[in-house]
């Protein structure tokens, strides 16, 4: 573990280089990254030009749910966004290489192509999220000062485990990425909207078979101070970081499940 | 008792893949393919080995499961006593590999740093990193490389920068795939001079996949051909060209065009108006040949040609599947 995480820092640290190597280009992809990100609060601006609730929503308390989706799922993809791109080093061959270094492979993989650039994804999710605290009159408990932090890095666990599985899938099937995409972008851009707008039936699925639901609309309705669609008991809301480690439990079995089936088929 | 000389040893390997294949729009057909159908060798500490047979015929899964890439299906495999798919990281430590056709340089940074990484991943103390360096960069003529950005470096230094990250943890075997594809004369001869000097000085067991020829007739004294997942050959170069009962052809432009050539032990091949190509055992000696023929016409020009690798192993493959049981 502490050598992968070494590992990880230093291939990192080559390819965070490698992109300062063209400088004006890393800066406008920046930029470019971060408007882009900036157009899906653009959207939910415009629909509150119309409407003033949404699904019983205020815009500041959906902002709020934003942010939190916005900054956890930001984490997960500057760290391990690049995962998606291992069925291309599955078909081409070129995952061998990484397989002969004494390093474990995880690792090598998270880090491959790391791009910095997509920090602008997390500082625009953070920016919302400041701003729809300052818009909500929210008595803060000292509970919820613990619930804020921690929803954002359960989050961030559980999108990381997302794409680990995701890409763990991918020594099957090579081009499974558009799948892992549905989950990990699709998923995101879910959770930036109040579960009460949804079916019933989607908000269950999302709560009970894919837990994305964990990364923020539980513990943020608690902070909310309001009900959740499903009527869970209380606690379930501080179940985050519980379900964030089992589902990085899931993700690792099955990584060196696929890694496995790679090493005895070859492709 | 194992030897305690041999650090590569197979005992009776085998890879089989399971192929599915989609025969009609619903059916599909399960197949299975031995790649490596029960191969047995031993290679000595120190030794430089030519592994070579045609595309398909098993080279890389071979390679691939003496570095721990690919579990082996069967028997046994040992690489400086340890099991490769079992414990890969640990053998990582003490192999080096070179992919003919995919550096592992860091295409927008200087060469320098590529090493730089090497280092830090193999935790190689500053000394011996120096030290290993320094020889790599000596003998493979890298120091005006060093700090160019490897996407700016022609094939052959880039594949001269590849040997020597494969170099810098000391490993104790080498595996190169394909080590001087596309090289020119030039790159293929100092990396050729290159590894010979590695396998003297540092004693670096060699293991190298090939198509071309001369890189084997340089470097290996020892030469296996595999062909449809077993070892038809392991031994001397020469005994390969008589095994393979392969032919040399010598290339002739007479002053004038002829019919074609009688000559004992040799055929005429191919007649090209003045031109004509006589096919005899690679074995025998061009010069007498040479000589008669100067004698019976006016010869303008001539050249031998060798065997072409693909051929002698064509050949000795029919030759192993007709022979008689």
């Amino acid at each position: 573990m502490a050598e992968g995480l070494r590992a990880y820092g230093l291939i990192v640290w080559m390819w965070t280089r490698s992109a300062l190597a063209y400088r004006a280009s890393f800066l406008m992809t920046a930029a470019v990254n971060f408007a882009a990100t900036g157009l899906d609060f653009l959207a939910i601006l415009l629909m509150f030009s119309q409407v003033d609730r949404l699904g019983g929503f205020s815009l500041p308390e959906v902002a709020f749910l934003y942010g939190t989706a916005g900054t956890a799922f930001g984490l997960a993809d500057l760290a391990l966004g690049s995962m998606e791109r291992l069925g291309g080093r599955v078909r081409d061959g070129t995952l061998d290489t990484l397989l002969v270094r004494p390093v474990p492979v995880l690792a090598q993989v998270a880090a491959d192509r790391f791009a910095l650039r997509r920090i602008g994804r997390i500082v625009q999710g953070l920016l919302v999220l400041v701003w729809s605290v300052t818009r909500l009159e929210l008595h803060w408990t000292a509970l919820d000062l613990v619930l804020l932090p921690m929803m954002l890095l359960s989050g961030a666990g559980i999108f990381g485990a997302v794409f680990v599985a995701g890409a763990a899938f991918q020594f099957w099937a090579g081009d499974a990425s558009e799948v892992q995409n549905s989950f990990t972008y699709g998923g995101a851009t879910l959770l930036q909207y109040p579960p009460s707008v949804f079916a019933k039936e989607l908000v269950r699925g999302v709560t009970f078979v894919m837990p994305l639901a964990f990364v923020n609309w539980l513990p943020a309705l608690r902070i909310l101070g309001r009900q959740d669609p499903l009527g869970l008991p209380g606690w379930v809301d501080f179940a985050p970081p519980l379900v964030a480690v089992a589902c990085c439990a899931l993700a690792g079995a099955a990584w060196r499940a696929g890694l496995r089936s790679y090493r005895s088929t070859g492709s | 008792m194992p030897d305690m000389t041999a650090l590569i040893e197979l005992d009776r390997v085998e890879k089989v893949f399971d192929v599915r294949r989609r025969t009609g729009p619903l059916r599909r057909e399960r197949r299975q393919v031995r790649a490596v159908d029960g191969i047995s060798f031993t290679v000595p500490a120190g030794q430089v080995v030519g592994y070579i047979g045609p595309n398909g015929a098993g080279k890389s899964t071979t390679v691939k499961m003496l570095t721990g890439i690919l579990t082996p299906s069967g028997g046994r495999l040992r690489v400086a006593g340890i099991d490769p798919s079992r414990e890969r990281t640990r053998l990582a430590r003490r192999i080096g590999v070179v992919f003919g056709q995919r550096t592992t340089l860091w295409w927008d940074l200087p060469l320098r740093d590529s090493y730089e990484l090497v280092r830090r991943m193999y935790r190689i103390d500053a000394a011996r990193y120096r030290r290993n360096l320094d020889r790599c960069v000596g003998l493979l003529d890298l120091a005006p490389l060093l700090d160019v950005p490897v996407r700016q470096l022609s094939l052959g230094q880039r594949m001269r920068g590849d040997i020597a990250a494969a170099l810098l943890h000391d490993p104790e075997v080498l595996y190169l795939d394909e080590p001087t594809i596309g090289l020119d004369v030039v790159s293929k001869a100092k990396v050729r001079a290159f590894l010979r000097t590695v396998n003297t000085e540092q004693g670096t067991t060699v293991l190298l996949t090939t198509h071309d020829l001369t890189d084997i007739e340089q470097l290996c004294r020892r030469v296996m051909v595999i062909d449809h997942g077993r070892l038809v050959y392991d031994g001397g170069l020469d005994g390969l060209h008589a095994a393979g009962d392969s032919e040399r052809t010598l290339v002739v432009d007479f002053e004038r065009e002829l019919p074609p050539v009688e000559l004992p032990g040799a055929r005429c091949e191919r007649v090209e108006g003045p031109r004509q190509w006589i096919a005899f055992p690679a074995a025998a000696s061009a010069a007498p040949l040479v000589a008669e023929l100067a004698a019976r016409h006016g010869v303008v020009d001539l050249s031998v040609r060798e065997p072409a690798i693909e051929d002698v192993i064509a050949r000795m493959y029919a030759a192993s599947s007709t022979a008689p049981a």
